[in-house]
């Protein structure tokens, strides 16, 4: 395939208004012995109809959630994306702009943006939220970056309970010396609260925790969050969006910061990215929070608008004093769970998190009934729970996928600790019959 | 749509409603419904009980609409907005190349749009060959052997690249502390530089608009970790001492980074690995065609030398036989992101390399700087170029002599430029150029497209000179004039909530 | 434009003496430079600030220009006026738009800052 529109006839017409007579002229600049004497060695071109093949028989080899039903989440979702997600995403006049800094012809993207940072502050009871952010992964790393700058302290405590993923990727960033980190390990599937109360001191910017934990269950929020103001730190909680329909909001447990993992509203699971990291916080912390945001204000004729505003926080003005180097949000997937939050509106998310809550209990208990799964763990969960397996972990899961199952996720692949533990997600779309037949399955183990 | 006049309606019935401005919230009634949870086929739960004590008291204020309600609100935001399928997209440094549309449904294959990171490696073998895929040919186009897919935009290369040199340096028992940035330099980079711990050092431009070689030579010593600098430059030129100045980056014991911005120029032509440099970075969203998305998602592959391949953050695509398979390495600096890279995109670059192929990368880079140069051609005795030699597929124009003469500011110019259905270059980028304008016409453009924008610019000037408030008060036809933005922050107002209706 | 009765340092500060306290603004010339300003950060009250050092942060919507003392001392006073309504320094950059009062150390320090022609003639130098 080509998308070079320009023929060879104004080729020739280019050159000699350029006044080169060559194009190679053009490149002579690069100095000899960094010019590249030799074609790149990369496959031939291909036409749209042999490309497509292409792709079609690279996909057909990925056993993909229409072929096979899953167990899998640990922080990305298999939820349904209603059909108007994608119509709207996939408009060129969304997906092929840039970055809204010409407000004048950005208005939808800048609007929609605004919108959506209206709905996280609805879901999160916050009061501003950032444009968006990576990943959940991400937002949780600028919250700790965040808190040391609002406190201007150095040290932050992490519950082990948080996504492992998210914790290491914290420590890579702060790798250098910028700030320290304590973990508090886990006990009993939650953050251990009398050691977060021993971790606490006067250094301690921010104690930051997940609820769900990375565990499925539900933290003590109350606690920590009066813990953590008492020691004069800010409250951070990763949340998860899609089950903010029916659990309370983490503004009421005194969060300072919320970040969280936004895929499931309205995003496909893509192999884990892209994602779409949610950060919101409160106003009197503004002007330390990272990322692009989106206000409104009036043009010269006093018509409504939207602008990207507070700008003066971020790279391309501050430079080196940025609050992050962060340049991109994710908008198109922010424009995604705008619209999904539109679609299923409150009642609808509420029905989602209820089915959700119901039928990971419905299954919890089977498994459970089975005999060859256990609880571990005590504290109440949402649409994710961990059980112990009373045999092979990889054997069982094996089996299960050629019966057409992923039957959950090893913890044991995360930490030593948890071996023997499996994760399973539940959705909206996992039907009673399909719960079952699953059940079933595991009871002739 | 209409043949007949405009001039009916009144004001109470206005002939068109405001594209934009109300918000989805205010849409819709109590009642309106788009998509319902199902009905539930396992024994209900009580919340409360079941969430021990957590269950939402009060429901959030979310819009209540139907599905039309939906439909017609985004659209009439997207015919507020300005993309790449709109018109020209001229913006200097971002690349805004037409996004191919088979990128868009390949990405939507459910083969590689519902796989989840944690499923089995053999249930994924196709998208993990597509990624060894996009590895192996960006090594091939950066010159530079080793590619981590992770990073999920160029910035957060930028960071995975100077943490992967941090943790190099340190393991050979010699950390430093500080990075040279030159002045032309993109923001992100003085702001990855402090976020990694070391302190930035700029480094002036010569007169030829590249590195001034002696400042660079004097700044250069042992406790300089890297050099960022971006090839082509941030002005559009290729930088010629390019071999000298990682040359003398080396002597100290120091590594060459390279921001990518701007490999649209020289895909075929010259890889970064062969110019020296020990890492790189590449936006999949500039060079590869992925699309912008209104601000991402993008994505940063970071290509390495073999010396730092066992720094990169994990997991790499790995191949063995016919088997793909994931793996961290060995002193890997750990992850920097959750799961696999944004993999969405990854397909959509994949896609753009396989329909070109290698002969169409130089072809397109090609392509790419003769016309930018030929822009330059039909602009320059209008508009003064900041470095008046050949360049690369951008260049950077000053509006400062029409300030002077006019006091039209290039803001006004970029103002302007939105009436005539053109969105307008970078501006005021780099900061070493008085009022800039950047100009990428990136090689997707057609002859007459760039003679037009020659045209238009022309005349821009022209009006500058007859009619310098028309331009201050441009735009004119705009779905919204200027914005208040000085309002914008001191009145932040920054979310809709139900209060400020009963208000 | 510039009051005579007032002193001016290099980075465009101006200093009103009233006994041993300095009153610190910003100049006309730097006000217009930065174009609307939208937020002004300043210290606390008993914070002490040095000669040359930063004090806070001046922002307009797309540009941010730190504050540098022109003189040392301790912070007695903020014009707490500006959280509010930042555009002072715009409109009355040496009357309501002042900044800071610092009781200043060394009186020595502001006999060596610029009277109004010295410093007109530092812009002139400067354009």
């Amino acid at each position: 395939m080509r998308f070079i529109p320009v023929t060879c006839e104004e080729q020739a017409e280019m050159l000699a208004r350029v006044g080169a007579r060559s194009v190679d002229e053009l490149f002579s600049d690069i100095p000899e012995d960094a010019r590249l004497a030799r074609p790149l060695t990369l496959p031939e071109p291909m036409s749209e109809i042999a490309l497509a093949a292409h792709l079609e028989s690279l996909a057909g080899r990925d056993l993909d959630g229409s072929r096979v039903v899953s167990f899998l989440g640990a922080g990305i979702y298999d939820h349904y994306v209603p059909a108007i997600v994608d119509a709207v995403v996939s408009k060129p006049a969304f997906f092929t702009a840039y970055t809204p800094y010409q407000p004048e012809v950005s208005q939808g993207t800048l609007q929609a943006v605004y919108e959506f940072q209206s709905m996280i502050c609805q879901l999160t009871g916050m009061e501003v939220s950032n444009a968006s952010m990576y990943d959940g992964a991400a937002a949780f790393t600028e919250a700790a970056l965040m808190a040391a700058r609002v406190t201007k302290r150095d040290k932050v405590v992490v519950s082990g309970a948080v996504h492992p993923e998210w914790r290491e990727t914290l420590a890579t960033y702060v790798e250098s010396g910028t700030l320290e980190v304590v973990e508090v390990p886990a006990a009993g599937g939650v953050t251990d609260v009398s050691a977060v109360g021993e971790a606490l001191d006067e250094r301690t910017a921010a104690v930051l925790v997940s609820s769900p934990t990375f565990y499925g269950t539900l933290e003590d929020l109350a606690s920590l969050g009066a813990l953590a103001h008492d020691a004069g730190a800010l409250f951070v909680v990763a949340t998860d969006p899609l089950l903010l329909g029916v659990l309370e909001p983490p503004a009421a447990y005194g969060a300072d910061i919320v970040v969280g993992e936004g895929q499931a509203l309205g995003n496909a699971v893509s192999f884990g990215g892209p994602g779409l990291g949610l950060f919101a916080c409160r106003k009197a912390h503004i002007r330390q929070m990272p990322g692009r945001v989106a206000g409104k204000t009036t043009d010269v004729d006093g018509r409504t608008g939207f602008v990207l505003t507070f700008s003066t926080r971020e790279q391309h003005i501050r430079r080196e004093k940025a609050t992050s180097n962060i340049c991109s949000n994710h908008a198109l997937n922010a424009l995604a769970a705008g619209v999904y939050l539109a679609a299923v509106g409150a009642e609808g998310l509420a029905g989602i998190g209820e089915a959700c809550v119901a039928k990971a209990h419905y299954l919890e208990a089977a498994l459970v009934g089975t005999g060859h799964f256990e609880r571990v763990f005590d504290a109440p969960f949402a649409r994710e729970f961990a059980l112990r397996y009373g045999g092979d972990v990889a054997a069982m899961q094996r089996h299960m996928l050629e019966r057409g199952f992923l039957a959950g996720v090893d913890l044991g692949r995360f930490a030593a600790d948890d071996a023997g533990f499996v994760l399973f997600a539940v959705t909206e779309r996992h039907t009673r019959e399909v719960l079952d037949r699953f059940v079933e399955e595991v009871s002739a183990l | 749509m209409s043949t007949f006049s405009n001039a009916g309606g009144s004001a109470e019935v206005p002939m068109h409603e405001p594209l934009t401005g109300t918000l989805i919230f205010e849409r819709g009634a109590a009642e309106s419904r788009c998509v319902e949870a199902p009905p539930l086929d396992v024994p209900a739960v009580s919340l409360d009980a079941v969430l021990g004590g957590r269950a939402r008291s009060v429901p959030p204020a979310l819009p209540h609409v139907t599905e039309v309600d939906i439909a017609r609100h985004y659209e009439h935001l997207a015919s507020a907005n300005f993309g790449v399928d709109s018109g020209f997209y001229p913006l200097g440094s971002c690349t805004m190349k037409y996004n191919p549309k088979i990128d868009e449904q390949a990405c939507r294959l459910p083969g590689f749009a519902r796989i989840h990171p944690y499923q089995p490696e053999e249930t994924v073998q196709g998208a993990l060959e597509l990624m060894w895929g996009l590895q192996e040919a960006l090594a091939e186009v950066a010159g530079l052997p080793v590619v981590t897919l992770q990073p999920a935009a160029g910035a957060h290369g930028e960071l995975t690249a100077l943490l992967t040199i941090r943790a190099y340096h340190t393991a050979n028992g010699d950390p430093r502390a500080k990075v040279l940035v030159p002045d032309s330099a993109h923001g992100t980079n003085p702001a990855t530089v402090a976020m990694c711990g070391y302190q930035v050092v700029q480094i002036p431009s010569d007169e030829r608009g590249g590195v001034d070689l002696e400042a660079l030579r004097a700044a250069l010593d042992t406790d300089v970790a890297a050099l960022m600098l971006t090839n082509p430059n941030t002005v559009g030129l290729f930088d010629e001492n390019i071999l000298a100045i990682t040359e003398a980056v080396h002597a100290v014991g120091a590594l060459a980074y390279c921001d990518g911005a701007n490999l649209n120029a020289i895909m075929g032509k010259s890889r970064p690995g062969d110019m020296g440099f020990d890492a790189m970075h590449i936006n999949l969203h500039k060079t590869f065609a992925t699309p912008h998305g209104g601000g991402g998602p993008g994505a940063g592959p970071v290509a390495v030398t073999e010396p730092l391949a066992s720094y990169l953050p994990g997991p790499l695509v790995a191949r063995d036989g016919e088997m793909f398979t994931l793996s961290t390495p060995e002193h890997s600096i750990g992850r920097v992101r959750s799961f696999l890279g944004n993999f969405g995109v990854l397909v959509r670059a994949y896609t753009y390399i396989r329909a070109v192929g290698g002969e169409g990368l130089r072809e397109i880079s090609e392509q790419a700087v003769l016309s930018a140069n030929y822009l330059k051609a039909l602009l320059e005795d209008a508009w003064p170029v900041a470095y008046d030699r050949t360049c690369m597929h951008e260049f950077v124009m000053s509006g400062g002599p029409l300030r002077k003469a006019t006091g039209v500011r290039t803001l006004d110019v970029a103002k302007r430029l939105l009436d005539y259905g053109i969105h307008p270059p970078t501006v005021y980028f780099p900061l070493i150029v008085e009022e800039a304008l950047m100009v990428e016409p990136t090689e997707t453009e057609g002859k007459a497209t760039l003679d037009r924008f020659a045209a238009v610019l022309r005349l821009i000037a022209e009006e500058a000179q007859a009619d310098p408030d028309l331009l201050h008060g441009a735009p004119y036809t705009t779905p919204v004039r200027r914005l208040d933005e000085a309002a914008a922050v001191k009145n932040a107002d920054l979310a809709w909530r139900p209060e400020d209706v009963e208000a | 434009m510039y009051p005579k009765e007032l002193k001016y340092d290099r980075e465009h500060e101006w200093v009103r003496m009233d006994g041993d306290v300095a009153t610190i603004g910003i100049s006309d010339f730097a006000q217009d430079q930065l174009g609307e300003v939208v937020y002004v950060d300043l210290p606390s009250v008993g914070d002490v600030v040095s000669t040359g050092e930063s004090f806070g942060e001046v922002e307009s919507v797309k540009s941010v220009s730190e504050l540098f003392s022109p003189v040392s001392g301790e912070i007695v006073e903020v014009n707490s006026e500006l959280d509010d309504a930042p555009e002072l320094v715009n409109n009355d950059s040496y009357g309501d738009g002042w900044m800071i009062k610092v009781k200043v150390d060394n009186l020595s320090e502001v006999d060596a800052l610029m009277d109004a022609d010295s410093y007109e003639a530092y812009l002139a130098e400067e354009a």
